[in-house]
Parts: structure tokens; sequence; C-alpha cells
């Protein structure tokens, strides 16, 4: 770069600091690989149902259980449903479920986790309550709300939704305890920089202080408990359906079709692979974005 | 700029400061002490003129310039700045007092927000007490930045691709962002080598001039307050030992504590540095969790009485403008009246003595 390619970039209003994320982020490989392979999933699943327009439900008894085809690239299962469709059918609900997850989970965490460490008076209450939620048995909790809220949920938003909404809010409020933990951890320790000192010594507000000094500072933490939190919600997801207590039966998610496969493991062990292989890259790729993003994040990594 | 063509009005008044950090320890955490950083300070800074605050590292210098500005809540005393009393209000009242009293902080790198261009760095001020429009904040911004010296092209940048004496002039410009009187200055040069210090010192030299800006100047650079401030008071242990105009300060300092102060100031002149009487004080500064009985310099004092480990000395006027606390100062019948009849004459012997 020559000089004035620094001065005119410098001489604009200001350049947009996710320009110099996007920048950083680039050089780290093996995140722009997990990003490519991770859009590559989301457009395969949202997308590819227009090309690939088999339904995911039509039965076809006389082709079950084939191996793959040219038909059926995937398969068919043991009632001759095509594979490729219902991998695709089965990962929009997965990667919704793992990204609404994850972002209610985000929020809950967050939230938590800067009042706490920004306000001291709460501070003991709000860590205690963490600690409360840390120390439940997720599985038999997860358990014991689908098996309270499933009906009454199903009946105001129907089955799909429903049981949409109970699984995000099910897994959202047991999953935002880790985040909240390093958001308070970092937020207590930005409170003494000297930089909080001067905003307060302008009369800045509280509102205003998180705002514009204590969150932007916590992005890197937050972003990474993110992607791994992405990651987390679609593998519970999986480990509800695959105890059969998420969705419908007849609704595929990538956890239920691995459940259902288990059956037929011996048989036809490339029904337990496809979904399997589907959520283990899924989670892989997401979580070397977010190893990219936590270093793009990082200012003294970044330079400039 | 002596006591005698001093500007009459006092723009800040401290009057009997103290700031005690809580210590808690033990099983329950109960309050078993205080750290007392600042203990019952008094001064009054004048319009326009710079105090200097000077004392050895931890005796109280920040944390006094950061109660000033009540960045703490202070224990007991109070402030007065620019005619209101701001000791005892509430933070949230305090907002709008703001704009007056500004700070200039020790550590530029970690003043500034990094996640912030120095735009919004400087523009912050404005973002919270004025209504301009973008545009005309923008302008301001870059008034500013060619005040104290910055290029403009600059404005889009993060702190960090910046110098430490670009850093604080940044620093610099936040504080002048909304036409404040009073200024603390907490160590602004500290951070800084040499060469860029002179910088620094100037242009607030430059801007007070400008702006009839009112300085309090901490510092344990005695060189650099020497040159910069109008009246030096010197801290020991969260107490002012003594205040005096600059050049009576350096040229006959009366406490003990400020003599060896000055005397360990480097002789640049070889000859009078090999010749020169230095005081070399022993041991170390006691804990300001528990201070000694008495003056708080008694333990390291080179010419300590037996009243200095018993009485604590007054701070007082002993000359027209010239404060200071100890007991080689005071007049025998204020004392007397504080001791025993015993204890008086001991002292008086002793004080006939040296």
């Amino acid at each position: 770069m020559t000089d004035t390619s620094i001065d005119a970039r410098n001489d604009a209003e200001a350049r947009n600091q996710w320009w110099d994320v996007w920048d950083q982020f680039k050089t780290h490989k093996g995140a722009v690989m997990g990003a490519c392979f991770f859009i590559f999933i989301v457009l395969a699943v949202y997308v590819g149902p227009w090309i690939w327009s088999i339904d995911p439900t039509y039965i076809d008894v006389r082709a079950r259980n084939q191996g793959p085809t040219w038909a059926h690239p995937f398969g068919t299962d043991q009632l001759g449903r095509d594979m490729l469709a219902r991998m695709m059918a089965g990962g929009q609900t997965s990667i919704s479920v793992g990204l609404t997850a994850m972002g209610l989970a985000l929020f809950l965490g967050t939230l938590v986790g800067v009042l706490a460490g920004y306000f001291k008076r709460i501070d003991g209450i709000l860590m205690r309550l963490t600690d409360l939620f840390l120390a439940l048995p997720l599985l038999p909790l997860l358990l014991v709300m689908v098996m309270l809220f499933r009906q009454p949920l199903s009946a105001s938003f129907g089955p799909e939704t429903g049981i949409f909404i109970l699984i995000v809010i099910a897994i959202g409020i047991t999953s935002w305890m880790p985040t909240a933990r390093i958001v308070r951890g970092d937020v207590l320790a930005l409170k003494e920089r000297e930089f909080v000192l001067a905003a307060r010594s302008i009369g800045t507000r509280p509102g205003k202080m998180i705002l514009r000094h204590v969150l932007p500072n916590v992005m890197s933490p937050i972003m990474v408990s993110a992607t791994l939190g992405i990651a987390t919600a679609i593998i519970t997801e999986s480990a509800l359906s695959f105890l059969g207590l998420g969705f419908p039966p007849d609704f595929p998610t990538w956890g239920r079709l691995l459940f259902d496969a288990t059956d037929f493991m011996q048989q036809h062990p490339q029904r337990v692979m496809w979904p399997g292989l589907a959520i283990s890259l899924t989670v892989l790729s997401v979580n070397y974005m977010g190893d990219g993003l936590r270093d793009a994040l990082d200012p003294r990594i970044r330079g400039l | 700029m002596f006591d005698d063509t001093k500007p009459a009005t006092k723009l800040v008044e401290v009057n009997n400061l103290k700031m005690h950090f809580p210590i808690h320890s033990g099983l329950f955490r109960r309050h078993t002490g205080d750290v007392k950083a600042v203990d019952g300070v008094s001064f009054d800074i004048y319009q326009g003129e710079t105090l200097g605050l000077v004392g050895e590292s931890g005796c109280g210098k920040s944390t006094c310039g950061r109660a000033v500005l009540r960045l703490y809540d202070i224990t007991d005393g109070s402030i007065v700045v620019d005619g209101d009393a701001i000791g005892d209000v509430r933070q949230k009242d305090l907002r709008t007092k703001r704009p007056t009293m500004q700070m200039v902080f020790q550590d530029p790198q970690a003043s500034l927000n990094p996640r912030m261009t120095v735009q919004a760095i400087i523009q912050e001020p404005l973002d919270e007490h004025t209504n301009l429009t973008k545009a005309e904040k923008r302008e301001k911004v870059l008034a500013l930045m060619d005040q104290v010296g910055l290029n403009r092209k600059f404005s889009g940048r993060y702190p960090h691709a910046f110098s430490g004496g670009q850093r604080q002039r940044i620093g610099i410009a936040r504080a002048l962002a909304l036409n404040p009187k009073f200024i603390v200055c907490d160590e602004p040069i500290a951070a800084l080598d040499v060469s860029i210090q002179a910088q620094v010192v100037n242009l607030l030299e430059d801007l007070q001039r400008e702006y009839g800006l009112t300085y309090l100047f901490i510092s344990h650079d005695l060189s650099m307050v020497r040159h910069i401030a109008t009246r030096v008071a010197v801290m020991y242990l969260g107490k002012i030992v003594e205040l005096a105009p600059r050049e009576e300060l350096y040229a006959e300092p009366l406490h003990p504590y400020t003599k060896a102060l000055l005397s360990a100031v480097p002789e640049p002149d070889p000859d009078l540095h090999d010749t020169m009487e230095r005081t070399i004080l022993t041991g170390d500064v006691p804990s300001p969790s528990n201070p000694p009985k008495g003056c708080n310099f008694c333990t390291r004092c080179p010419a300590v009485m037996d009243v200095c480990k018993q009485i604590e000395p007054e701070y007082r006027e002993v000359m027209p403008g010239r404060f200071v606390a100890c007991h080689h100062y005071n007049d025998v019948t204020t004392t007397a009246e504080q001791t025993a009849a015993s204890e008086a004459s001991d002292r008086q012997s002793l004080r006939n003595g040296a």
C-alpha cells in the first residue's frame, strides 16, 4: 500500500470497523473455508428444495431402503422417502433452531453478564442465578419442559411452530450461562479501564456507557460464544430429536433422521452417515468461523 | 505570577477532602479498616493558575485529583468548583456540572477506547452535552484537532495507530471539547518520553494562555512542575505537607519532606552534583491503611521531634501564601495548649537544641 492510498482511506469520513474485521478474517484460511462450507450448507438446505423438488414426505413403498442411485442420490428410508429431500428439510429446521436458540442464549447471557459485571449491586444475585442454572441437569430438565409445554404450545401455535418455539426456548434458557460468565468477567475488567473512567468524567450515562464503551469491547468473547452456541444448539436439538422428544415423528430434522436410522444401522449404514456427517461438518465449520472471528475482532491481532 | 499578583477569584476550593477506601477481610468480608488515600486535604485554586501537586508514588495524588472531579464518592469534606458545591451531590445530578471540569489522564493508551475512532472519541463529550448536528460536531472535532496539533486526516483512525504523544493530544482535545474552565491533568506526561513531554507541556501552556484555563497539574516530575506551575502543593501519605508559590518553594522549602524531595532532583552540573548535600530518606512510606500516630512523616523525618510522634501537626499558613504542616513551624502557644505541660517543656528543650 502506498502512502496515498492510506491517506485516501483515512480521509474518508470514517472507515467502518467491520471492513478491518473482514480484512483480517480473510487471512484466516480455516475460517474462510468454514464460512464457505457453512454458506454452502445454508444454501443447500434453503435453496436446494427448489432444485431437488421431491416432497420429503412423499412415500414410495416400492423404492424403500434403497442405496444411492441417480433417482435418490442419498438413498431412501424404510418408507421409500427420498433421503436427500429429507436432509434438506431437516437441515432447515436444525439450522434455524441452532441460529434462533443461539440468538436467545446470547441475548440472555450478554444481558445477565453485562448487568452483573457493571452494576455491583445485582452482581451477587445474578451470578447465583447463573450458578443455579448451571447446576440444573440439562437433559432431564428439557424432558420435563417438553412434557409439560408441548401440548399447550402445539394447541396455540400449531404443532410445528409450537414445538419450534418450545425447543428454541428450552435450548436458549439452558445454555446462556457460559456466555454470562465470560461476559461478566470481561466487563469487570473493562470497568476498571481508564477510558471508562474518562467517559465518566465526561458525564456519560450508564446506558450509553454500556452501549458505547463496554459492549464493543466484549464483542470478541460474545462472538466466540455465539459460534460455539450454534454448534451446541444443533447438537442439543439432535439429542432431543434422537430421544424422540423434539419435533413430531414425521417432521424431519437431522437429529430425527439419525434417530430413525439407528434401527437400520447394520443393514443400511449410509442412512446414519448422512445426517451424522451433516451435523458434524456444520458444527465444525461454525467452530472454525468462530476461531477466525475471534482473531478478526481483536484489534491487537488485527493491527492497523 | 507570585502571590502578590495572584488573581483574586477562587475557581476551586477544596476543604478537608477525605477519600477512604474500605478494606473488607475475613470470612464475612467485614469492614476492618480503610485505606486513607486522601486524608484531610485542603487547597484553593485561583482562576487561571496552575496548581502543581507533587509527591512520591502512592501518596494519593491521583486519587486526590479524581476525587476533586467527583469520579469517586468522597468520604468527607467539601469541594466547590466554579461556585457550586459538588462534594455531596449525587452522580446523576453532577452531569450538568461535568462540562466545566475535565480531566487529562496519565496513560494515553488506556484512556482511549480502542474500538472508537479519533473522531468518535473527541466527539463523545459533544454527543453527551450538546445538540449540535452531525456536521457541526464534525467541524468542531476537526477544529479541536487543529488546536492540539493533530492532522485532520487522522480523524478516521483508531487510537492504536498513534504514538504516545499523539494519543495524549487526542485526550487533551477530548478534555477541551466542552470549553471547560478547570482541567485536572493527572500525570499527563509521565508515560511519554522526554522530547514529547516538552511538546505536551507547551501545548498545555498555550491552551491555558488562549482559553484562560485553570489546571490542577499532578506530577512526580519536580522540574516539570517548576516549569508549569504557579503554586505547588506537596503531598505525603494522603496529606498536603506544604503548599507555596513556586519560586519560594523551590528556593526555600520549609517542610523536611519537601527538602528531601527537592534534594532528590538530579543536579545537571557535575561539580555541584558531587558537592551538594542530599537529604536521603530511609525506610518506606508507611501503609496508608495504618498511618503512624502523630505526623505522617515522623517515621522518616530527619528532623523528627518527640511531639511529632504524638500530635498531628496542624496545616496552617505560616507566612503569607505559604502553608505547611510541621511542628517546627508551629508557635509554642498553639501546641502547648494541645499537649500536657511536661511534653511541651521536653519539646521546647529539643527545639532549642536543634
